[in-house]
């Protein structure tokens, strides 16, 4: 999404003080609040409940009747096994994730650079078609983006996966960093135009420096999607090349058995990465999110 | 000499980008609509052992005319309806309560948020556990919770049912989004000028009179983001329900969804024409509101 659709662009985390009001008395009204808050939190926690619950079940603990019951013996064997089996994705994942990100980023930030800051004629027409590109259901390009990758002949899995998250990234990655090149204060860069710095002088030495927030503001969408994504993930790639998504899937939907505590068990290894980025990083996680939900 | 200079540097650094985007995204997309015009429907042709021949529109009409594929579109049609109403008014109502100051509003915050850092596929597995369609002495997941709190008449089959399945996928959706239509509503909130408020009390209104009078219209572009990011992102629905039910499920299935099975059949042309389909769908969602943003901008300058 456009700033200019995200009226109220600053994110969650750096919202603006809540007007200050006069300390209200206990009322009926604020009961009322709270437990609503709270009933809704009680229902938001649920799945983390059982969960956790599910995981630590030994076999003969997970029956329907006990379905909702903490485990009697709290067992470990769910999460080994998990661990076991997906950690060589997760591997993947982060092998496929970190160049992506940070591809994605310099690539956003020197388009955002020249959109905003160094136009010429025809950049709005290249703006808005690059932008497009972030509207697109992935599913329109799928057939013969399958055709084009073999023609290339990168192999399945992480090297493609790398190449696809960068280049569909980059609609989102140059509008992040042109919105904020836009906000940043133009004598800056006029400064260094002034002394005659050519165009990549100044962005390597005025505008790369001060763009540290939107970059990490990138590294953290970009981080988030590419780790959670399956589309991508599961035309290009099999559960033994491909992220821990599709390992996850095939866990829990797999030929074998089903066994929901080991499945449960995968997915809180799956989530954790975005989960800590949200919990350490939530203020920049949020940014991100107010700038580019619509994306693929 | 000196055009060179100017013009040089930033197409150099815009380059690659653009490339990337006009083959990557329009080239692609003009190279979909010309596979979907064509008979590729084996294996053979798909590999380019057989050749194909163009048939212009006729994958569209056999697959708007048949009976499988409109229950797509209906299955599609129903997610939507019901994951943006139950995004819009969780999230509403969390943004309102929320939206004066008060004790532990970070921790509501966060935790109704948290949902959205994690991956469909991840979530679909606890929530596959949850809805699951086993009733009475064998249920699991909420069927049971119903059963234990009293509530058994509200045990029902889930996403198995083939009429209503679809619903019940929207559950994990509305579970993992609330959250970030909150936010976008609190952003809104916040955006309101205290003066706007104040103005309000003074004039005599009621707290409720000046939400309704006051506050309230000034959230409507909120609104309307928040609709077209969530029925975006509803159109493509593909990550849950594979998580959850299966590619090959009847009940569940989407317009996404039929595209990736034509694909694993090699059943090309029909892939691409549901991929385009697709893609004019997202158009008449997302191409009038883009006009009416600009316009506003413009507008507001």
């Amino acid at each position: 999404m456009t700033a200019t659709t995200t009226p109220a662009a600053p994110g969650v985390g750096e919202l603006a003080p809540a007007p200050r009001r006069p300390k209200g008395r206990f009322s009926a009204a604020r009961t009322v609040r709270y437990a609503i808050l709270l009933f809704s939190l009680v229902i938001v926690l649920i799945p983390v409940y059982v969960l956790l619950v599910t995981s630590f079940k030994g076999p003969g603990d997970a029956t329907p009747t006990r379905a909702w019951a903490l485990p009697q013996l709290w067992i470990a064997d769910n999460w080994i096994t998990a661990w076991d089996t997906l950690a060589p994705a997760i591997g993947r994942t982060l092998q496929m994730v970190i160049p992506a990100s940070i591809i994605s980023a310099f690539l956003g930030s020197m388009n955002g650079f020249v959109l905003s800051r160094w136009s010429f004629r025809g950049a709005n027409v290249v703006f808005t078609l690059i932008l497009f590109g972030m509207f697109i259901p992935y599913q329109a390009v799928m057939i013969p983006l399958n055709q084009i990758v073999l023609d290339i002949g990168l192999p399945n899995g992480v090297p493609t996966l790398i190449l696809l998250h960068v280049i569909y990234g980059i609609p989102i990655t140059t509008l992040i960093f042109r919105n904020y090149y836009e906000s940043v204060p133009h004598e800056l860069i006029e400064a260094a135009r002034m002394d005659g710095a050519g165009m990549l002088r100044t962005y390597a030495w005025v505008v790369l420096p001060i763009s540290i927030p939107s970059f990490v503001v990138v590294l953290i969408w970009q981080f988030t999607s590419a780790w959670n994504d399956f589309l991508f993930a599961v035309f290009f790639s099999t559960p033994n090349t491909g992220p821990v998504t599709v390992a996850l899937n095939n866990l829990a939907n797999g030929a074998q058995l089903q066994n929901y505590g080991v499945s449960m068990a995968g997915a809180l290894f799956a989530s954790l990465p975005t989960l800590l980025v949200y919990i350490i990083l939530g203020k920049y996680f949020v940014g991100g999110l107010m700038s580019g939900s619509v994306k693929g | 000499m000196k055009t060179i200079k100017r013009w040089g540097p930033p197409v150099l650094l815009l380059t690659p980008s653009m490339i990337l985007m006009a083959v990557f995204v329009y080239g692609l997309i003009v190279a979909n609509f010309a596979t979907s015009a064509t008979d590729n429907h084996t294996a053979a042709q798909a590999t380019g052992v057989q050749p194909t021949v163009f048939v212009g529109i006729g994958n569209y009409l056999d697959l708007l005319a048949s009976d499988a594929f409109q229950h797509s579109l209906k299955n599609l049609l129903l997610y939507t309806v019901v994951f943006l109403v139950g995004t819009m008014v969780i999230g509403f109502m969390w943004a309102w309560l929320l939206e004066r100051p008060m004790r532990g509003e970070g921790i509501f915050r966060s935790v109704y948020l948290f949902p959205m850092a994690v991956s469909f596929i991840a979530s679909g597995v606890v929530w596959r556990w949850l809805l699951n369609s086993n009733e009475g002495e064998q249920a699991l997941g909420l069927n049971r919770l119903f059963q234990m709190v009293g509530l058994d008449f509200l045990q029902n089959p889930w996403w198995n049912n083939i009429t209503w399945g679809i619903a019940a996928i929207a559950l994990p959706a509305i579970w993992q989004l609330s959250g970030y239509v909150m936010a976008l509503f609190l952003a809104g909130f916040r955006g309101v000028p205290v003066e706007l408020r104040e103005a309000g009390r003074m004039d005599g209104a009621s707290e409720w009179q000046v939400y309704r009078h006051v506050i309230f219209p000034q959230l409507s572009p909120v609104a309307l983001s928040a609709l077209i990011i969530i029925g975006h992102m509803s159109l493509k629905a593909f990550d849950l329900i594979m998580s959850i039910s299966k590619p090959s499920n009847y009940q569940t299935k989407v317009p996404a969804v039929d595209m990736y099975v034509f694909k694993s059949s090699f059943d090309y042309a029909n892939s691409a024409a549901v991929g385009a389909i697709l893609l004019i769908i997202v158009a008449v969602l997302v191409i009038p509101y883009l006009i009416y943003t600009n316009r506003k901008e413009v507008s507001g300058r």
